[in-house]
């Protein structure tokens, strides 16, 4: 069985897969790391630390993009 | 120089680089992002302002702005749209920093609805916080000529007051203190927001303005990329005009044609 932790992402509760890292996530939901950025407890996670960057129970996660905007 | 092009070598500089469009234009409000596109292309813009929001994750596959408007051909300036704290306003432009890998940013931080006035508090507090993290700061601000100062000497690179509220369309409300502005400073001046039709573009560029930013002028006309191609020539007429130097004023006539010589009797 695998283990699974909880997280939230964007304000919305998640189980996923543990171990994972935030480049699992992102690839779980299906976005282009190279258009998004992430906060990690309220932390920048830098592109290049992506896959070496594990997620833990409770981590709350910030997934942004540029939208339109004046 | 040939018709309204001021010629190129009539450029302006923020944070080191170089444009020759004098128009920034927003990315919002516009019908689908295909016409983000073309109205944008109409502009003649060299830099867009950009929202950064959460992800949608129910639909992860979405198209996104940086599709229709490629972030190597335009210089994307994030804004901090929304953000009502300094500390929302640098939160949102770290995470823009990382998105675009560039830092440059425009600030606004706003407060309550119906005027979304600047607050000069917290867009002070969040100027200090962002010029100390690196960030190359573009401000809104109020048609203040002491808080406009204060920003530049805090080391913004450009400050842009309001022609009159965002989204408002009202034009230039406020050509006196703009002026005043322009006249002190020693970084780009650029109205931004209150544009509502392009001669009020023309008179911001009148007025010595480096640039005008706008969205709503031209996402809210009734055919966007026609008034997008209005705002191009807007702004290149009033640059010409404040370069040629308007004729005074005078209060009474003073006809062009000889009144006193050759006139038939």
């Amino acid at each position: 069985m695998t283990a699974t932790i909880a997280i939230t992402v964007n304000g919305e509760r998640r189980e996923i897969p543990a171990p994972a890292t935030v480049a699992d996530l992102l690839a779980r939901i299906g976005l282009d790391p190279r258009k998004v950025a992430v906060e990690r407890n309220l932390e920048i996670v830098p592109r290049s630390t992506y896959a070496t960057t594990a997620l833990a129970a409770g981590d709350r996660l910030e997934i942004v993009h540029f939208i339109g905007g004046g | 120089m040939d018709g309204l092009h001021t010629g190129a070598d009539d450029t302006w500089e923020v944070a080191g680089r170089r444009f020759r469009s004098r128009l920034i234009v927003g990315t919002g409000r516009y019908k689908d992002l295909e016409e983000t596109a073309r109205a944008i292309e109409a502009s003649g813009a060299e830099i867009v302002t950009v929202a950064v929001r959460r992800v949608n994750l129910s639909d992860p596959k979405a198209p996104m702005l940086q599709d229709y408007v490629d972030p190597k051909r335009y210089t994307y300036l994030p804004n901090t749209a929304g953000c009502h704290t300094a500390e929302e306003a640098v939160r949102t432009l770290r995470l823009a920093r990382e998105a675009g890998g560039w830092n440059l940013v425009k600030l606004e931080v706003l407060g309550p609805p119906p005027l979304l006035y600047p607050d000069m508090r917290a867009t002070f507090e969040a100027a200090e916080a962002l010029l100390k993290d690196g960030f190359q700061v573009m401000v809104y601000c109020n048609d203040d000529p002491i808080a406009a100062k204060r920003l530049e000497e805090m080391g913004c690179c450009a400050v842009m007051p309001l022609g009159a509220p965002i989204g408002s369309g009202l034009g230039i409300q406020n050509p006196v203190m703009i002026r005043a502005i322009v006249e002190q400073a020693k970084v780009p001046v650029l109205v931004d927001a209150g544009v509502g039709t392009a001669s009020d573009a023309t008179v911001a560029m009148e007025l010595g303005c480096d640039a005008v930013l706008m969205n709503s002028a031209i996402a809210h006309a009734r055919d966007p990329v026609r008034m997008a191609r209005a705002m191009k020539a807007a702004v290149e007429a009033g640059r010409l005009a404040y370069l040629a130097g308007r004729m005074p004023k005078k209060y009474a006539a003073d006809p062009s044609s000889p009144l006193t010589e050759g006139l038939i009797r």
